[in-house]
């Protein structure tokens, strides 16, 4: 799934400036997964931002609404009669859902509540970890289903760097080197061989190199 | 190397300005004292003069440039731009890396492009040269021919991978190979028996890789902080035993008897001094290992 970190209060502070009638909208997707943008969080932050405008000794109306996703114009749609009632509207969904709103809604200001990080899952409760880099075109069969590109801090698709120790990358100890693992388990499974054959250079146009991309199957274009 | 010689090569990296008197400097200490001297790429991630202009500063002084590029910085098509830049430019040694990540640098917020890895450097190196090609199968007008070199870390892990990534390096097309900076001889004989035993020395051309220790606290850094490198605590003890301001000696001690060593290890072509920022040294240090005069070929 997608994983975003909440933006720090005073960064969401300075672009609703001037803005005196807020709408914080949530979504019921990835955010509300990883503990980011869904209802609870959007009371959460709709409560701090209410906090510190009375700081500073200025109101703010703030209404509360979480999507079933923001990414989908059929549930957009479903701020249609309220969307106008207000200076802006805070996103809670990920990068995909204020641009989803921008367009449908040419007219108002969308903001977003949130960093959009990566495309990975919860390695335990509160922590979450890259997976996958969206390239375009999946060669994780060849590596045991663990993925360099998005893993390897320099994506090496030969092998570890010279900068591997002890099964941590060399940018930090708190990251793990994703060949260092790929090298052990093809060794316990005695496939050793599977990596000894000089991998060619990734044709990246596929990634977001060849530009924005869009998917389209045809049997669902109506 | 081919003729048999035992080869010494020296390093040099470029200025963090535009001003080469420094360089020139560096340069002179080592001429007439190493066959080669390789011009590091951007090194540790930290903005210098580019490699290439570097290099042919070192042509202009009439030595022999090892030119390093790593893919951290460029795409294919700089890459390839700058092998024919280069080449034209008289540079004939090439030396292909992955690079230190932008992280460790002074400008850890730029943009890593690794369009492709050390393996598909050397591999791309090779085909412009032997096929006349570029990466794209077009035809090049004028092909680089350049003696391909590629790094080796014995002391990285895993340690079961690393012979074979050195076997993968050499199938990909280096002509020769400079190791990490050897500091645990015994890790270090053990990898080139295995190198011996699958014949990889006979199909490339092995620079054992050697930085003199200058103090003590050089060489706990390098211990604990930078990856991949392997300071057996034997050192640190025995260049703290030796005592206040002669811990540089020692060093210099140590890395002599290295050399010695590697004379004779079945497998090893010759040594690549690394002595960062001691260049005025490598003249000594080249005098006591005995290998002056350099062979002219």
């Amino acid at each position: 799934m997608i994983i975003a970190d909440r933006k720090p209060i005073d960064e969401i502070l300075d672009m609703i400036k001037g803005c005196n009638k807020i709408l914080v909208l949530g979504c019921k997707g990835c955010v509300t997964v990883c503990n980011v943008g869904g209802s609870k969080e959007v009371g959460i932050l709709a409560s701090s931002l209410k906090i510190a405008r009375k700081k500073e000794g200025l109101s703010v109306e703030i209404d509360e609404k979480t999507l079933e996703r923001q990414c989908d114009p059929e549930y957009t749609d479903q701020i249609k009669d309220i969307v106008d009632n207000y200076d802006a509207v805070i996103s809670m969904a990920c990068g995909v859902g204020p641009q989803f709103l921008s367009e449908a809604y040419p007219n108002q200001r969308f903001l977003p509540a949130v960093n959009t990080t990566f495309f990975g899952g919860a390695v335990q409760h509160g922590i979450w970890a890259e997976r996958c880099a969206g390239c375009g075109t999946c060669i994780i069969h060849y590596f045991d289903g663990m993925c360099p590109v998005a893993r390897c801090s320099k994506s090496m698709l030969n092998g570890p760097c010279g900068g591997s120790a002890k099964g941590k990358c060399e940018i930090s100890k708190d990251v793990d080197c994703v060949w260092d693992m790929i090298v052990r388990k093809k060794i316990e499974q005695g496939r050793l061989e599977d990596l000894l054959e000089v991998k060619p250079a990734k044709d990246w146009h596929t990634a977001r190199d060849g530009g924005p991309r869009k998917s389209v199957r045809e049997e669902l274009v109506q | 190397m081919k003729a048999g010689h035992f080869a010494f090569t020296g390093e040099c990296g470029p200025p963090k300005g535009a001003n080469i008197d420094h360089l020139r400097e560096k340069i002179a200490h080592l001429k007439g004292m190493v066959d080669a001297v390789n011009i590091t790429d951007n090194q540790t991630a930290v903005v210098r003069m580019s490699s290439w202009a570097a290099s042919t500063i070192v042509i202009q002084e009439g030595m022999e440039p090892n030119f390093q590029m790593v893919c951290r910085d460029r795409n294919r098509l700089a890459i390839q731009s700058d092998i024919l830049g280069v080449y034209a430019m008289g540079v004939r040694n090439m030396l292909c890396l992955s690079g230190d990540h932008q992280s460790f640098g002074n400008h850890p917020q730029s943009k890593n492009v690794y369009d492709i890895d050390s393996m598909q450097l050397i591999a791309l190196v090779k085909k412009m040269r032997d096929e006349g090609k570029f990466m794209n199968d077009e035809e090049i007008d004028g092909p680089p021919r350049l003696f391909i070199g590629a790094a080796s870390n014995p002391f990285a892990d895993p340690f079961e991978f690393r012979i074979h990534r050195l076997a993968m390096k050499i199938k990909a097309g280096a002509d020769f190979i400079q190791t990490q900076c050897i500091y645990n001889m015994e890790k270090f004989r053990e990898f080139m028996k295995m190198t011996v035993d699958m014949g990889l020395h006979e199909q490339c051309f092995i620079l054992a890789g050697i930085t003199p220790m200058k103090s003590v606290g050089m060489a706990q850094y390098m211990a604990k902080s930078v990856p991949g490198m392997d300071v057996p605590e034997s050192l640190i003890k025995r260049l703290r035993g030796a005592g206040k301001g002669k811990v540089g000696e020692e060093g210099i001690k140590f890395a002599l008897e290295q050399i010695e060593e590697f004379k004779e290890m079945k497998g090893i072509a010759g040594v690549h001094l690394m002595a960062i920022e001691w260049e005025h040294r490598v003249p000594e240090i080249a005098e006591r290992a005995g290998v002056l005069p350099r062979p002219i070929v």
